[in-house]
């Protein structure tokens, strides 16, 4: 759809019309969708073309009780953190971790003992992915249901690295591995 | 030569009259996720809005809150329901507006289970983040988002249907 209305606000710059514009901010850059058990995925030689990052995911592990993790730049250090408000049915729960080889629990996902075929799945936001002056901020809105259980979870995640980004790891956390048809989709997010 | 937007808009519906539900039907399978983005007032009081798919009316949704009301936080779920929850704490109000955003993932796959995430916020009394689940390996070809008690959705109300397609796998 081409551009057709463009109009100026008065200040200093231009005011789109959203509505008529070409909604292009937006581009997959790449998707693994698992075909057998693997243990870890990787997005590698992302490009340095946009301004943020999106990860959007379903997920189901070959274990029980394991978390989803995402490092950047196979940076294995001590240099993650992150924050989690839960709820598991029960009742809201707080978490915090730092100094982590990843950030943990950034994706909710569901495990070998659900029913078949019942996956976790999210929305995970990388801010400003490839600025050299900040560390990188995640955000992840993530959940799994499996009827009469499961939970949902808005995490925050933090890497302590002014690197561009140029590659993302999701793993487990343990021992499990993704089950297959896992899927994990990358975006760029242009601005 | 035209590119094919990945986060696309399908359908966008506007009310003009009050009405108790409203559907999107004939949804193409060629996306990856769906998202409905929704901003909306219950014509005469308050309620909640539930999700079904398929005109699915079968025991055979659940989900996981998780709340906030200004003065709590609150987690529950529901388990064999007949529709899908999309706000809690979060709900449409006469005078307050909800506005609501859900994804769908893997819509149109036929082996998966499909599970879907909500935001709904309100600031007249609260915000939620809701997962659910619909125990169906049918693709989604029609959603239908239904205001509670017999109420309606007031003119003016908003809902939009947008696909996001994935990456070459």
């Amino acid at each position: 759809m081409a551009v057709t209305r463009l109009t100026t606000n008065g200040l200093t710059g231009t005011k789109y019309d959203i509505a008529s514009a070409d909604n292009y901010y937006m581009e997959p850059i790449a998707t693994n969708l698992l075909s057998s058990a693997t243990a870890t995925v990787t997005f590698s030689n992302i490009p340095q073309g946009y301004k943020h990052l999106q990860i959007r995911f379903i997920s189901r592990n070959t274990v029980v009780g394991d978390q989803l993790g995402m490092q950047f730049n196979l940076d294995g250090g001590s240099n993650y953190a992150r924050h989690e408000l839960s709820g598991f049915g029960s009742s809201a729960n707080s978490y915090a971790s730092t100094s982590q080889i990843q950030i943990i629990g950034v994706g909710f996902e569901a495990y070998s003992s659900n029913a078949a075929n019942i996956f976790g799945a999210g929305v995970i936001d990388i801010l400003d992915y490839n600025n050299t002056n900040k560390y990188k901020t995640v955000r992840s809105f993530t959940g799994y249901d499996f009827n009469g259980g499961g939970g949902v979870g808005l995490v925050s995640g933090l890497w302590m690295n002014t690197a561009p980004i140029t590659s993302i790891t999701m793993n487990q956390q343990s021992s499990g591995n993704f089950a297959i048809n896992t899927r994990f989709s990358l975006y760029g997010i242009k601005g | 030569m035209s590119k094919t937007a990945t986060y696309a808009l399908i359908e966008s519906q506007v009310l003009a009259s009050a009405i108790s539900s409203i559907t999107f039907s004939s949804i193409p399978a060629t996306y990856t996720d769906l998202v409905i983005v929704m901003q909306a007032k219950c014509a005469t009081a308050d309620a909640n809005i539930s999700i079904q798919f398929n005109a699915d009316t079968a025991s055979n949704y659940s989900y996981t809150f998780l709340d906030g009301n200004g003065t709590s936080t609150f987690s529950s779920r529901g388990s064999n329901q007949t529709s899908g929850a999309i706000d809690n704490y979060g709900q449409i109000q006469q005078n307050f507006k909800s506005n609501d955003i859900i994804n769908i993932f893997d819509y149109s796959n036929t082996t998966t289970n499909k599970t879907y995430i909500s935001r709904a916020n309100n600031a007249g009394t609260g915000v939620d983040a809701i997962v659910g689940l619909w125990r169906s390996t049918s693709a989604i070809n029609s959603v239908k988002l239904i205001c509670s008690g017999s109420r309606n959705f007031d003119i003016g109300s908003t809902f939009k249907l947008y696909g996001i397609q994935a990456g070459n796998a």
